[in-house]
């Protein structure tokens, strides 16, 4: 573990721990952001490029910006409420996290322990990625693109809805 | 003697890092070529707002800046001491921090796309193999500082240039992509330095940039449009129209911060078009086999500043889009044709060689052009005027 993942490791979870405790709700999305950004650098850290560019491309790019478009256009003014930020049952929900966290880090920590040790580093290059896209994990491709059609037809259906709105003032 | 011109800077970069002990090259190496980035990048900028304020002036009858120097020349110098010595002005209720953050971050994630642009032969700062996905990746973060520039000057005609901005840049962004997505598509890699390689052949004297083909020049037309719109540039400049929304999403920032904004724009402008020459104008190959002598890196800046004078000519001739113009064409017109770009650059690839995939390829694309366009332009009606309020 080198010093260059411990710096970008604490800058994440500094970011992440901002995303919750802050008081304006932009900044929580715009230390989002940067927790983004740090997963990012650590995936580039790890030597997959195409990781990293495309974790930074997705979702600082365009999730952030959701982020973002959805806090103004929902909020009705720009001034978060005063308390009420933390739910009164925090325990519990501290409790459910801590057990969710133990039981990935154990499935990792298990994995990580049944591969052989001193692995050489795979270079993963794009065009292997592409290969392997196109003939082994042809089927999930199919089905994610067939899931971001449905998603997209459904923000269409959300969005036209609205055309049947009063006309102020105007005769049909 | 032209292939050391050619090869200069390098020779110059390895012989100042040659005094230095042996494991201090590889760094020092690197730090200079930053280095050089960032001396010769705002020179530019200097010399396109020049160019710019002067072209724009001739175009509309008038001379531009001439009263600082012969014919105006210094006026960039002007200009930095006068954005050095102004009053930083920020309103009370501003946001201090994101508002200080947001040109800086800007201007930094905007140098960051130079990394991987070869601007001569063996001249590309980071050669990644995945360099196309860097830059747009860099590219994709620079909405988010339009936003917090927007968002943090608390003040109502901000936030608006800032939401149309962002809204903009999303909009374009897909095509800027996907108009990219055929050259990777045609070349076989994210490499730019491969990608200028590939174009660097010649038949009969000619060269094979992506351009002189049809799907190449269709899909340089919808890269020129997606970036003119991705910078913010006429006729797309609604987020920062200067009769509409008195600056946009830089109303509250004075001084250098403006400077900085500006700074980031045109280096911006710079940048996308270097990443458009290496895709579809052959990068730093030069236009006649017979003219291989003279040095590549000339050739780079050269088409970078002829696109830059396109970007000027477009400014001072176009008269700017409405918003709900700009987002119907990005979304129902550039969008659909760089998806078909796809199709015929695919059909252009298994056709193999001759005079029939030139007809084939140019006959679908003008043929959709025309169709598509007719098709878009029946469904308007123009009822009378109905009004949405958010809820």
């Amino acid at each position: 573990m080198s010093i260059a993942f411990w710096i970008i490791a604490t800058l994440t979870v500094v970011a992440a721990l901002a995303a919750v405790l802050l008081r304006n709700l932009v900044h929580c999305a715009l230390s989002l952001s940067l927790t983004f950004a740090g997963l990012a650098v650590l995936f580039l850290q790890l030597d997959a490029q195409f990781a990293g560019f495309a974790q930074i491309l997705v979702y600082v790019g365009a999730v952030a910006i959701l982020v973002v478009f959805a806090i103004l256009l929902t909020r009705s003014s720009e001034t978060p409420k005063d308390g009420g930020v933390f739910s009164p049952t925090w325990l519990a929900g501290l409790a459910v996290a801590a057990a969710v966290f133990a039981t990935v880090a154990g499935a990792i920590v298990y994995s990580v322990n049944g591969l052989p040790n001193a692995q050489a580093v795979p270079s993963v290059t794009v065009l292997q990625i592409g290969q392997a896209l196109m003939s082994r994990y042809v089927l999930p491709l199919e089905i994610v693109a067939l899931l971001l059609t449905a998603a997209t037809i459904g923000a269409v259906i959300i969005a036209m809805h609205e055309k049947p709105a009063t006309k102020i003032g105007g005769a049909k | 003697m032209f292939a050391k011109l050619d090869q200069i800077f390098i020779l110059l970069r390895d012989w100042v890092v040659s005094f230095l002990p042996a494991n201090w090259q590889g760094i020092a190496g690197v730090v200079l070529s930053v280095v050089a980035i960032i001396a010769v990048f705002p020179a530019l900028f200097a010399i396109a707002v020049l160019l710019e304020r002067k072209g724009l002036g001739r175009m509309q009858n008038r001379l531009g800046p001439n009263r600082v120097g012969p014919f105006g020349l210094l006026q960039p110098v002007a200009d930095g001491i006068k954005s050095l010595t102004k009053e930083d002005v920020v309103p009370t209720n501003a946001d201090h921090v994101v508002h200080f953050l947001a040109p800086v971050v800007l201007v930094t994630v905007v140098f960051m796309g130079y990394a991987v642009l070869p601007m001569g032969r063996n001249m590309t700062l980071a050669r990644m193999d995945a360099g196309l996905l860097f830059y747009f990746a860099m590219g994709a973060s620079s909405e988010l500082t339009i936003f917090m520039a927007g968002w943090s000057s608390r003040n109502k005609y901000s936030l608006l240039g800032a939401m149309r901005g962002v809204a903009q840049m999303i909009s374009y962004e897909v095509p800027l992509l996907m108009s990219s997505v055929a050259v990777v598509m045609i070349t076989g890699s994210l490499d730019l330095d491969k990608i200028v390689e590939a174009q660097n052949q010649y038949s009969w004297g000619l060269p094979h940039w992506y351009i002189f083909t049809p799907w190449g020049l269709a899909g340089f037309v919808m890269y020129a449009i997606a970036a003119t719109a991705e910078t913010n540039r006429s006729p797309f400049d609604l987020p920062e129209g200067e009769s509409e929304l008195v600056a946009g999403y830089f109303t509250e920032y004075s001084g250098f911060k403006f400077a900085e904004f500006f700074l980031g724009e045109y280096v911006g402008m710079l940048s996308i078009s270097g990443l458009g020459t290496t895709l579809f104008l052959g990068g730093w190959s030069s236009p006649l086999e017979v003219l291989n002598w003279v040095p590549s890196w000339i050739w780079f800046f050269g088409k970078v500043m002829m696109s830059i004078c396109m970007f000027i000519w477009m400014r001072g001739t176009l008269p700017r889009i409405r918003q709900d113009q700009l987002m119907n064409f990005a979304w129902k017109f550039v969008l659909p044709m760089t998806l078909l770009n796809l199709v015929v650059a695919a059909i252009w690839r298994f056709m193999g060689d001759g005079l029939l995939r030139w007809v084939v390829c140019s006959a679908i694309l003008v043929l959709m052009y025309a169709g598509v366009g007719l098709t878009g332009m029946r469904r308007k009606h123009f009822g009378p005027r109905s009004y949405r309020y958010a809820e």
